[in-house]
C-alpha cells in the first residue's frame, strides 16, 4: 500500500521549497532572482524526467511514480497523499515546467517588490504542479484551492488597469466554482464511500457502473463538477472573468493562467467527468458539444473585434478552449465504438494552447514593455524594429490558426476527427471558428507588424538575449509537436484509452440491454 | 470528598491558585515582567496535572481505578473530552498570555488584575467543561464570564468601558434565560445532574398533548437562547461585533476562541448527554441557527472597515459552521462524527483566529488604529505580521493548507452523513462570500502606503513572536498533517458519547 518514488514529491514541492527559502532570506531582488530561476529550471528538469521517463511501452502500469502515503484516516475522512501521473498528467507536468521556467525568465526584469513577487509565482507552481499529479480527489482539490490568494495577489499587486476590480472578480468566479467541487466531493463520499476519493480506484470502472447512489444525484455531481472546470477552463457563458483578468495580469501571470491554470480545467474535465462519470459523459456529450461550439464560435467573433492586443489573445483562448470542449464531446457518439481521437485532440489542444498562447502573451508583454502600448491602432510596422519578437507572433500566430507543421494544427485536426463521429453537422460549424482564427490572426499580424512604422515608435528595441530564451524554448516545442506529434499523442493515447475502454464496455452493456 | 476527588481537579484546583498567586506577586514586586512570566511558567502545573490525568487513564475509561465520572459527589466528571478542552483553554491561555505581554506594558494596563482575571477566566471554564450539575454549570459559567468582563473594561476608557458594560449585562441576561430554562427541566425531570436530568425526562410522555412536553420544550428553547448568546450565534449576536471592538484585543482573542469553545463543550454535554434520550427534533433548530449565523455573519462583515468589528462579525459567521457539526450530532445517535468535527474545528479555528487577533493587536499598537486601510504599507513595515496574518485570513477562508480547510470539509461531511446537505451547501456558499471581505484585507495590507504616516518597521517583542510563530504553525500543521489532532478528537467524542450509551 505505501510506496513512495518521491520524484513527483519533488517536483511539485521543490517551487515550494523555493519560496520559502525566499520568505526567510534577505529582500535583495538579485538574491529572488535568482533564487526563483534556479528553482524554476530545477523544476523544469524534474518535469522533464516525469516525462522522459515515463514508461510508455503496453505492460506498463496505467499510474506510475506513485507516492502514496496515509493522509487523512479518521471515522468522518479517509484520504491519501496520492501522486501519479499517467499518460493524460505526465505531458502537462512537462507543460507546466516549461511554462513556470517561461514565466520566472520573462519576470527577471521586475523591479516592484521582486521578493513577493516571485513567492507568489513559485506558490502557484506548486499548487498547478499538485493538481496535475494529485490522484486524491480531496488532494487534487487542495492543490485546486491553493492557487487562489496567489494568483489574486498577482493581478492585483503587478497588473495594470482595473487590477483590483478584475483581480476580485477572478477571485469570486474561481471560488464559485470550488465551491461547486466542495460540494460534488461532499456528495460524492456520501454516495460512493470513502474509496471514492481514490482516483485510481474510481477511474477503474467509473461511478456509472457501481450499483450504489442513484442516477439522479450522480448526474449533480457530475454537473457540479463540470462547473467548476468550465468556469476555470472557461466556458461560455461562464467566461467573463478571463478577458478582464489576463488584460490586467502582469505578463508572467498572463503566461500561467492561460498557459496552465485553464488547463486545469481542461484536465478536470478529462480526469473526472470523462473518466469518472462515463454514462453521463456520454450522453450528455451533446450539452457539451453545443456549449462548445458556442465558445468557440462566440470567442472567435468577439475576438475580430478587439484591438487591445492582450484582450486579444484573452478572448482567442475563449475560442481555443471551447475546442477542447468539442473533443471531448466526441465521447457522445452513439452505438458506435468510441475512439480515442476526440479525447486525445482535447488533450492536445490543452498542451499546444499552453505553449502557442503563452508564446503570445511573452511576446505581447514584450511589445508592451518597449512599445509602452497594446492598442493595435498604434502599433504598426515594428517587425521592422522588432524582428525576433516578430518572428515569435508569427510562429505563434500561425500555430494559433492552425497552420500545418506546427502544433495548433494536430490537435485541431485530431479534435475536428473525433467530433465528426459523432456530431457531425455541429463540428462543421466549429470549423468556422478556424476561418476566424484565420481573420483575427492575419488581420492582427498585419495590422501590428507590418505597415507603417509610425514615428513614436522609431527608437523601438528589440528582444535582448534573456528575453529570447523563453521565446526559443516555446517556439522550439511548438515546431516538434508540428512535425512529430507522436512525441505527445502516444502519451496521451496511453492515458486516454482506458477511460475509452470503460465507455465502450458501457455502451456494450447498455446496447445489450436494449437488446433485450 | 477525598485525595482522589482533588486530584481528578487538580488542573482547575491550580490553575485557580495560579491567579491568586499572580495577584499576590503584583502587590510585592515591582518588576511587572515578572508577574506576566509567573503566570506564564505557572501554566505549567496545571498543563503538567491534564498529563497526568491523560496517562492515567486506562482503557475502561477510569483514572487510578477510580469512577472518574462522579467527582464531588457528581459535581464534576472527568473524560477525555474533558481533557480535550482542558488543553484548548490551557494552549490559547498559554498563547495569549505570552502574546499580550507587550500589549499590556504599552497600554499600561494594570499587570496583576490582567494576567489574575485571565487565569481566573480560565479555570472556570475548565471547571464548565467537566461541570455535571446544573449548579457547577451556573457558577463555572459565571467565573468564566465575569472576569472577561472586568476584562473587557480593563483598558478605563469610553470604548472599553462601554464594552465592558454590554458584556457583563447582556452575559447577565443570558444567564437569566439560561437559568429560567433550568428551572423547567429540573422540575420536570427532579434531578440536578446531567445523567438525572436524562433519566427523569425519559419519563416525560412525549408526542402526547401533555403539559410535561410543552415544559421540556419550553426549557430547552430558553437553554437555547441563553447558549445562543455564549455561542455568539445569530440571532443572539448583536453584542459581538461592539464588545469586540472596544475590548483591549488579546482580551478579544481569548473571548473568541476559549470562551467560545467551552460554551461549545457546553452545548454538547447539555444536549448529548442531559437531552441526548430525548426524542425532539432539536436538529433542526440547530441547523436553522448555524444557517442564520453563517449567512448574516458573513453578509454583515462585508461592510465592516474596523478589523475587529469584522473579526466581530467572522465569529458569528464560524459559529455558523461549527453548529453545523452540532447539528450533525443529533440525527446519528451512535455516530460521533458531528462531534469530532465540532471539535477538531474548534482547534483549528482557535489557531487561526489566535494568530490573526495578536498580530492585530500588534499592529492597533504600532499603526494607533485598527481600520482596515490604515494597513496599507504593512507588508514593508513588518513582513512577519504580515506573514502571520495572511496565513490566518487564507485559514479563516477555508483555504489549504490551512486546519480551517480540513475542518470545515470535515464539518460539512458530518452535516451530509446525516443527511444535511443542505446545510452543507449554504455553508459552502457562505465561504465563498467570506472569502471577499478577507481577501480584502490581505490586499491592502500589500498596498503600498500612500500618505505619508509612519512607515517604520515594526519591532515586535520576542515572546509575542513565538506566540504568533507557535499558533500559525498549529495553523499549518493542522491542514497539512491532521490526522493525530483528528484521532484525538474522535476519543474525546467517543468518550462523550460513551457515557449516554
Amino acid at each position: 500500500m505505501i510506496e513512495f518514488n518521491g520524484l513527483l514529491t519533488a517536483t511539485v514541492f521543490l517551487p515550494a521549497l523555493g519560496a520559502l527559502v525566499l520568505i526567510l532570506g534577505p529582500d535583495n531582488r538579485f538574491f529572488s532572482r535568482f533564487v526563483a530561476t534556479i528553482v524554476a529550471a530545477g523544476d523544469f528538469v524534474l518535469a522533464i524526467l516525469v516525462f522522459s521517463l515515463f514508461d510508455r511501452t503496453d505492460t506498463a502500469a496505467r499510474f506510475q511514480f506513485l507516492d502514496q502515503w496515509v493522509w487523512i484516516s479518521s471515522d468522518a475522512i479517509k484520504s491519501t497523499y496520492l501522486l501519479g501521473v499517467d499518460g493524460l498528467s505526465a505531458p502537462l507536468v512537462l507543460l507546466t515546467g516549461l511554462l513556470g521556467l517561461c514565466a520566472v525568465l520573462a519576470s527577471l526584469k521586475i523591479t516592484l517588490r521582486v521578493k513577493q513577487y516571485f513567492i507568489w509565482v513559485l506558490l502557484l507552481q506548486t499548487s498547478v504542479m499538485g493538481v496535475f499529479t494529485s490522484l486524491d480527489v480531496l488532494l487534487f482539490f487542495l492543490f485546486w484551492e491553493v492557487e487562489l490568494i496567489p494568483m489574486y495577489m498577482l493581478i492585483t499587486t503587478w497588473g495594470s488597469g482595473r487590477r483590483e476590480y478584475s483581480g476580485m472578480k477572478f477571485l469570486i468566479f474561481t471560488i464559485a466554482g470550488s465551491a461547486a467541487m466542495l460540494v460534488a466531493i461532499l456528495g460524492l463520499i456520501l454516495t460512493q464511500g470513502d474509496q471514492a476519493l481514490n482516483m485510481m480506484i474510481s477511474l477503474e470502472s467509473g461511478f456509472g457502473l457501481m450499483p450504489s447512489g442513484g442516477v439522479i444525484s450522480l448526474s449533480l455531481l457530475f454537473w457540479l463538477f463540470f462547473v467548476a472546470f468550465a468556469i476555470k477552463l472557461p466556458v461560455w457563458p461562464l467566461h467573463t472573468w478571463l478577458p478582464d483578468a489576463h488584460t490586467d495580469a502582469p505578463t508572467a501571470a498572463s503566461v500561467i493562467l492561460a498557459g496552465v491554470m485553464l488547463k486545469m480545467g481542461g484536465y478536470g474535465l478529462l480526469r473526472i467527468n470523462v473518466g469518472m462519470f462515463p454514462e453521463h459523459i456520454h450522453s450528455f456529450a451533446w450539452i457539451l458539444m453545443i456549449l462548445g461550439v458556442i465558445s468557440v464560435i462566440y470567442g472567435g467573433v468577439v475576438t475580430v473585434r478587439q484591438t487591445d492586443l492582450k484582450r486579444l489573445v484573452a478572448y482567442s483562448s475563449v475560442s481555443h478552449m471551447g475546442l477542447v470542449l468539442v473533443g471531448i464531446a466526441s465521447v457522445g457518439a452513439s452505438y458506435t465504438y468510441v475512439s480515442v481521437t476526440g479525447l486525445t485532440g482535447a488533450a492536445m489542444q490543452l498542451f499546444t494552447h499552453g505553449t502557442i498562447t503563452g508564446l503570445l502573451f511573452l511576446c505581447v508583454g514584450l511589445i508592451y514593455d518597449k512599445a509602452h502600448t497594446r492598442s493595435i491602432p498604434q502599433l504598426g510596422g515594428i517587425a521592422q524594429r522588432m524582428p525576433i519578437v516578430g518572428i515569435a507572433v508569427l510562429v505563434a500566430g500561425f500555430g494559433s490558426l492552425g497552420l500545418p507543421g506546427l502544433s495548433g494544427f494536430v490537435s485541431e485536426i485530431l479534435v475536428f476527427f473525433g467530433a465528426f463521429t459523432a456530431f457531425p453537422v455541429l463540428t462543421v460549424v466549429a470549423v468556422l471558428g478556424i476561418v476566424l482564427a484565420a481573420g483575427y490572426i492575419l488581420w492582427m499580424i498585419q495590422r501590428a507588424l507590418f505597415g507603417s512604422l509610425p514615428d513614436h515608435l522609431s527608437e523601438l528595441k528589440d528582444a535582448d538575449r534573456l528575453e529570447c530564451i523563453p521565446l526559443i524554448l516555446m517556439i522550439i516545442s511548438i515546431v516538434i509537436i508540428g512535425i512529430y506529434p507522436s512525441v505527445l499523442t502516444d502519451v496521451f493515447n496511453s492515458g486516454l484509452e482506458p477511460m475509452v475502454s470503460v465507455i465502450n464496455n458501457m455502451s456494450v452493456i447498455n446496447i445489450g440491454l436494449l437488446g433485450n | 470528598m477525598n485525595f482522589n476527588d482533588i486530584y481528578l481537579l487538580s488542573p482547575q484546583i491550580s490553575i485557580a491558585g495560579l491567579a491568586i498567586l499572580t495577584i499576590l506577586v503584583d502587590l510585592v514586586v515591582a518588576r511587572k515582567k515578572a508577574v506576566m512570566l509567573i503566570a506564564l511558567i505557572g501554566l505549567i502545573v496545571p498543563l503538567g496535572f491534564a498529563l497526568s490525568l491523560v496517562y492515567g487513564f486506562d482503557a475502561s475509561n477510569d483514572v487510578l481505578g477510580v469512577d472518574s465520572s462522579s467527582i464531588l459527589s457528581s459535581s464534576f466528571s472527568l473524560s477525555i473530552f474533558s481533557l480535550y478542552f482542558n488543553f484548548l483553554v490551557l494552549g490559547a491561555l498559554a498563547i495569549v498570555v505570552a502574546g499580550s505581554s507587550s500589549y499590556v506594558r504599552d497600554a499600561g494596563l494594570p499587570v496583576g488584575e490582567y494576567f489574575g482575571l485571565l487565569l481566573l477566566s480560565a479555570s472556570g471554564m475548565m471547571l464548565l467543561v467537566s461541570a455535571e450539575n446544573l449548579i457547577t454549570i451556573y457558577i463555572a459559567l459565571e467565573l468564566t464570564t465575569l472576569p472577561l468582563a472586568a476584562l473587557s473594561a480593563i483598558a478605563m476608557n469610553g470604548k472599553s468601558t462601554e464594552s465592558g458594560i454590554k458584556f457583563l449585562i447582556v452575559s447577565a441576561l443570558s444567564s437569566a434565560v439560561m437559568l429560567y430554562g433550568m428551572a423547567f427541566i429540573y422540575g420536570l425531570s427532579g434531578s440536578i445532574t446531567l445523567e438525572g436530568i436524562s433519566a427523569g425526562l425519559s419519563s416525560v410522555p412525549l408526542g402526547t398533548d401533555s403539559y410535561q412536553q410543552y415544559g421540556v420544550l419550553l426549557g430547552v428553547i430558553l437553554l437555547l437562547v441563553g447558549f445562543g448568546f455564549k455561542l455568539s450565534a445569530a440571532p443572539f449576536h448583536m453584542w459581538v461585533p461592539d464588545v469586540y471592538e472596544g475590548s483591549p484585543t488579546p482580551v478579544v482573542a481569548f473571548l473568541s476562541v476559549a470562551s467560545k469553545a467551552v460554551a461549545f463543550a457546553l452545548v454538547l454535554r447539555f444536549f448529548y448527554v442531559g437531552l441526548g434520550d430525548l426524542d425532539l427534533n432539536w436538529v433542526l433548530l440547530f441547523a436553522v441557527i448555524s444557517a442564520v449565523s453563517m449567512s448574516l455573519g458573513n453578509l454583515l462583515a462585508i461592510s465592516q472597515t474596523n478589523i475587529k468589528r469584522l473579526f466581530g462579525y467572522s465569529t458569528i459567521a464560524h459559529a455558523g459552521y461549527i453548529l453545523t457539526g452540532v447539528a450533525a450530532m443529533s440525527y446519528v445517535g451512535d455516530s460521533s462524527i458531528g462531534v469530532s468535527s465540532v471539535l477538531f474545528y474548534l482547534v483549528a479555528y482557535a489557531s487561526a483566529n489566535l494568530t490573526a487577533l495578536l498580530a492585530i493587536s500588534q499592529i492597533g499598537e504600532f499603526v494607533g488604529s485598527d481600520e482596515i486601510d490604515s494597513y496599507a504599507g504593512l507588508s514593508k513595515q513588518s513582513p512577519f505580521l504580515t506573514v502571520a496574518l495572511v496565513i490566518s485570513l487564507i485559514a479563516l477562508i477555508g483555504v489549504p493548507p490551512t486546519g480551517i480547510f480540513i475542518a470545515k470539509i470535515y464539518v460539512f461531511t458530518a452535516a451530509v452523513d446525516s443527511g444535511l446537505m443542505w446545510l452543507a451547501v449554504v455553508g459552502v456558499i457562505n465561504s465563498v462570500v467570506s472569502a471577499y471581505y478577507y481577501v480584502r484585507v490581505i490586499r491592502v495590507m500589500f498596498r503600498s502606503n500612500d500618505n505619508s504616516r509612519n512607515t517604520a518597521k515594526i519591532n515586535t517583542g520576542v515572546l509575542v513572536k513565538l506566540a504568533i510563530v507557535v499558533s500559525a504553525l498549529v495553523t499549518v500543521w493542522l491542514g497539512t498533517m491532521p490526522s493525530w489532532v483528528m484521532g484525538v478528537a474522535e476519543m474525546a467524542a467517543v468518550s462523550l458519547v460513551n457515557v449516554v450509551n
